[in-house]
């Protein structure tokens, strides 16, 4: 069925049956060609300039734009996190300097009372001692008083059973003060 | 040639088989639809379908195919703006549509029983065409006779200079004929070597029982040249679009 319509047309355009040129370069094919290349080429390149690139152009400016935005905004938070971060580490600093300085404020403030509180002690330990080995001192000297004139008595004593009579107070109390210097 | 079959007849995918015949004018013209237009129409088709689809896509995370509607895009756009500049961007439509024309084109020559538009000289030399009157007719309304400084180089001898120039002429005219049949010959070469080897493994395979093995060599072969194919496809389609983009900088930047 098509081969014989071939072949008229074939016929037609002046080519022996059978015997077709090289297709590419049948000049008879060409007003065909040319003219439904134009037809094409010229609707593509009308749509596709009018329409279609314009178009596709701004879908693709659109996220750029969309992302360069986004990307924006995500920087901008960062840094809003990053601002948010640093104060917190530095209250957080100011908080333990200032937890310090009270701890050391109280310390300071307890090892001072304690300190006074020791000083009045031993301060009143000190008088206590003070008074007592004055009174110690006193009751020494008294009885060291004492000491000397039992001593001289003992003296005239012992020297009156030797010798018979009583001594005189004076030699005896001399012998006995050069003796207990000695 | 008849008794071989079709399937060793290399040249027969080329033919063009009119759909809905139609003659104009006094010369009758034939302007017949036929499986070139269709193909046409199709490579167009799909253009502008992908392209409505990623216009239409959306703001967020694209899809697939927006996806690839994009990288078509950025991908001819930064083409153009690295080898025309910034002023070059005017040209990024007629670009595009080349480069999606011929890329489409292309990969749907690479259906088997399709038809690839490209193959035919007529339609590279159309496309070569545009090109060379864009650049010659915006070079003139833009720099007037400083365009013409392209065809003079600085900093050459006075006395090379009117051979410099005649090369400079003869290579600038002889633009369009490399820029369309480079497209034009590494198509039509590639399906011819395709249907050469896809021919063997049908022969062989036709033969006796021991020779069939055999087959297995030209069909490795075949599928090593399809990937190579897919590539040269692509790659004519972005040397074309490329070229276009040096030559569009000469008509922005002539004297360089």
């Amino acid at each position: 069925m098509a081969a014989p319509a071939e072949a008229t047309t074939q016929a037609e355009v002046g080519h022996e049956p059978g015997h077709a040129s090289f297709p590419p370069f049948d000049t008879s094919t060409f007003p065909s060609q040319i003219l439904w290349f134009a037809v094409v080429f010229g609707g593509m390149y009308y749509y596709l300039s009018r329409r279609f690139l314009p178009a596709v152009g701004n879908v693709i400016a659109a996220r750029r734009a969309r992302i360069a935005k986004d990307i924006d905004e995500a920087t901008a938070m960062q840094t809003q996190a990053d601002q948010a971060a640093a104060a917190h580490e530095k209250s957080l600093a100011q908080a333990r300097l200032n937890a310090q300085a009270t701890a050391q404020a109280a310390r300071d403030r307890i090892a001072a009372e304690t300190d006074a509180k020791r000083k009045a002690l031993e301060d009143q330990l000190a008088a206590k001692m003070a008074e007592a080995e004055g009174r110690i001192a006193v009751n020494r000297n008294a009885a060291m008083a004492n000491v000397a004139g039992i001593a001289k008595d003992a003296v005239g004593a012992i020297v009156e059973r030797l010798i018979g009579r009583s001594p005189d107070q004076a030699v005896v109390a001399a012998a006995v003060d050069s003796s207990s210097r000695a | 040639m008849a008794e071989a079959g079709p399937a060793i007849n290399p040249i027969e995918q080329f033919e063009l088989s009119r759909f809905l015949p139609i003659t104009v004018g006094q010369h009758h013209y034939d302007v017949s639809i036929t499986n070139s237009t269709i193909f046409m129409i199709l490579a167009g088709a799909a253009t502008l379908w992908l392209m409505s689809l990623t216009a239409r896509g959306s703001l967020g995370v694209p899809g697939r195919l927006q996806s690839l509607g994009e990288m078509a895009y950025e991908f001819v756009e930064g083409m153009v703006r690295s080898a025309a500049g910034e002023e070059g961007m005017k040209f990024f439509p007629l670009v595009f549509t080349i480069f999606m024309f011929i890329t489409m084109a292309n990969l749907i020559g690479f259906i088997p029983y399709s038809f690839t538009v490209t193959s035919h000289i007529i339609v590279t030399v159309m496309l070569a065409l545009i090109v060379f009157f864009t650049v010659l007719i915006y070079g003139i309304k833009k720099n007037g006779l400083h365009f013409f400084k392209l065809f003079v180089p600085s900093g050459v001898p006075i006395y090379i200079l009117p051979l410099v120039v005649a090369i400079e002429v003869i290579s600038f005219l002889s633009r369009p004929l490399s820029h369309s049949v480079r497209l034009f010959a590494n198509m039509l070469a590639g399906h011819i070597t395709l249907n050469v080897f896809g021919g063997f493994v049908v022969m062989l395979l036709g033969a006796s029982a021991a020779v069939k093995v055999v087959a297995i060599l030209p069909f490795a072969m075949t599928i090593g040249l399809d990937a190579l194919e897919l590539l040269v496809a692509f790659l004519q389609a972005y040397v074309f679009a490329m070229l276009t983009c040096m030559y569009l900088n000469d008509a922005l930047h002539p004297g360089h």
